[in-house]
């Protein structure tokens, strides 16, 4: 009931932002959020943390940049494209990553995402340090032009409505319970018959796929794919979202990376300062915020309820 | 391609490996007690690097200390600094995550990253200052015979070698070291043995971000000091741990050198692939042993 209403209020934020909002600025965060979505799906739902999570964001970003530049793709097609590499490249690093657990699986996401990065910086086609540019908006379907930025705006957030849709199904599905298992208990659910290590793939594979179409996404929106957005530091910056907004919680995910995109954003002319605040904010939420900020709202409604 | 450039490249592969062996040696050290990755390992590596380089040129600039702290004295001084941030780092907040699921550790010391790169982003350039204060005695070039190679990364490969070793032997043949395995094996038997077990992981922590910033400081004449040195390493460490499995200190030595020599290689026959080589050899690994050449699955 609750989601419900957060829901509709969630639609009626996001389809009348542009009106109070910068609307390029609101696309950026809504990559974001999907993004954390994505990521959430795997650690709040899963258990399973991976800190490799900018390969998908950020290869996706290049792939869909080069087939809508050299190839001419539309941008459907293009971030279809990209989505569909981070399918793969997820089905791949998630097949390596599941055979070691817990910490270890945290360090070979890690390191699988490295070789993404040094890729995006070494081959060819990807501009080096300077990113992938010059990618086109164009037409979707081939008429209408998204050089107009509320026409953009509005089909990224139509995306962004789709991804956060596939994402509450599974959440709400038979395969999502079987994940709350696997977190909860993974030898329990071993147990009970489940084969854990395709769950976990198929969990891991859907997230990648996610975190592809938003950083397709935003490939086509800011016309670029930024050598950035492949760096381990984008895949920290997803997890500290998550982390704040709260682990495991449907809406956590959209609310962290509204505040920490805004908040990267305000801060931008600190420089430096912004990594020693938001490294800040990693401590303070692994220390005393564990639920973060939806997770605690939850607890003080289900304590006045109880 | 002649014999001497892969002997010569194969000896500078090895001083990076004996890096990857001090920090991989750390991190296992303080796996085996602790249970958690140091994700900060890279950034106190990156800090024995600055407190040598602040000790030697900008103490009296920064804090009107007329004294200069050479490189022989940085060698203790950088890791007794880092060694007590270890300590504070472990009594005030490592200690009450230990109940926990272990990746928040990670996530702490991820953030503890995070705020020690960008303190020092803020006054350094991040594509480095060089060192000034490497020692008269250690400039200059050896004649090996077949080669001349610089007789400073000559020090640097022994010391780490001789430091490395050391560990291994305090921890496997020793009293100390005894006491320590059976925390490893067993803590709450060892505690009740009468043996202070919170002690020993405080001091544990301590040792292995001592031996980060140690690291630290053998790097600093090496390649330039920057915010960014230890955050690039780290992730290589992370993948050499991997491969190596944590189980034995000696495999986290032996992988860190042997990785560093595959590393230096690659650069002789194919330039490009110097930089990810470790993280394919990782993916092999991963396929063929899962629990690492010198791992056991816990």
């Amino acid at each position: 009931m609750t989601n419900r209403i957060l829901f509709v209020l969630m639609l009626v934020a996001g389809l009348t932002a542009p009106l109070f909002a910068y609307p390029v600025f609101v696309m950026d965060l809504l990559c974001f959020a999907l993004f954390a979505c994505a990521f959430n799906l795997l650690l709040g739902y899963a258990g399973l943390l991976s800190f490799g999570h900018a390969a998908f964001f950020g290869g996706a970003a290049y792939i869909t940049g080069y087939v809508t530049k050299e190839w001419g793709f539309t941008p459907l097609l293009g971030i279809l494209a990209g989505a569909g590499f981070a399918m793969v490249l997820g089905a791949a690093f998630g097949f390596l990553a599941i055979r070691r657990q817990g910490i270890y699986f945290a360090m070979v996401t890690l390191a699988l995402a490295q070789i993404i990065y040094f890729l995006a910086l070494q081959m060819p086609f990807t501009g080096g340090e300077n990113g992938l540019q010059g990618i086109p908006r164009g037409h979707l379907f081939g008429l209408i032009d998204l050089n107009n930025s509320l026409t953009m705006y509005y089909f990224v957030f139509a995306i962004f409505v789709i991804g956060f849709g596939i994402i509450y199904r599974t959440i709400n599905s038979p395969f999502g319970e079987v994940l709350q298992a696997i977190r909860e208990n993974e030898s329990r659910a071993l147990s009970l018959g489940y084969d854990v290590d395709h769950f976990k793939l198929l969990a891991f594979v859907i997230s990648a796929t996610l975190a592809g179409l938003a950083g397709a996404t935003k490939a086509i929106i800011f016309q670029f794919a930024a050598l950035t957005s492949a760096h381990w530091q984008t895949s920290g910056e997803v997890i500290l979202m998550t982390l704040v907004g709260g682990l495991g919680t449907v809406f956590g995910p959209v609310v962290g990376a509204i505040l920490v995109g805004a908040l990267s954003h305000e801060l931008s002319a600190f420089g430096s300062w912004v990594q020693v605040i938001l490294g800040t904010i990693f401590v303070v939420c692994v220390m005393v915020f564990r639920r973060g900020i939806i997770g605690e709202l939850q607890r003080l409604v289900s304590r006045k309820q109880g | 391609m002649s014999m001497q450039v892969i002997l010569a490249q194969a000896l500078l592969g090895l001083n990076v490996g004996v890096f990857y062996a001090m920090l991989s040696l750390g991190l296992a050290v303080i796996f085996g007690l602790l249970n958690i990755i140091n994700f900060a390992h890279g950034a106190m590596y990156m800090l024995g690097a600055f407190i040598a380089l602040i000790g030697y040129s900008l103490l009296e600039q920064w804090f009107g200390i007329s004294l200069q702290i050479g490189f022989w004295a940085s060698l203790l001084v950088a890791p007794v600094i880092v060694g007590i941030l270890g300590v504070l780092i472990e009594r005030l907040m490592l200690k009450r995550l230990y109940e926990l699921d272990h990746i928040y550790g990670l996530l702490l010391t991820f953030g503890i990253t995070l705020i020690l790169q960008g303190l020092f982003a803020n006054y350094f350039n991040v594509s480095g200052t060089p060192y000034p204060g490497q020692p008269e005695a250690l400039s200059g070039v050896v004649n090996l015979g077949f080669m001349y190679f610089p007789t400073y990364r000559l020090f640097a490969i022994v010391f780490s070698l001789v430091v490395c070793f050391a560990t291994w032997w305090v921890i496997e043949h020793t009293k100390l070291g005894s006491r320590l395995r059976a925390g490893v094996e067993n803590p709450d038997l060892t505690q009740a043995f009468g043996l202070n077990v919170p002690l020993m992981v405080t001091l544990t922590f301590a040792f292995g971000a001592g031996l980060a910033g140690l690291a630290g400081v053998l790097a600093a004449p090496i390649y330039s000091v920057s915010p960014l040195m230890g955050a690039d390493l780290i992730i290589v460490v992370f993948a050499v741990v991997v491969i190596g499995g944590m189980g034995s200190i000696m495999g986290a030595i032996l992988s860190g050198l042997a990785l560093g020599l595959v590393e230096g290689l690659t650069k002789v026959f194919y330039p490009p692939a110097a930089s990810t080589v470790i993280f394919f050899l990782m993916v092999l690994v991963l396929l063929f042993r899962p629990a690492g050449l010198f791992g056991k699955e816990k």
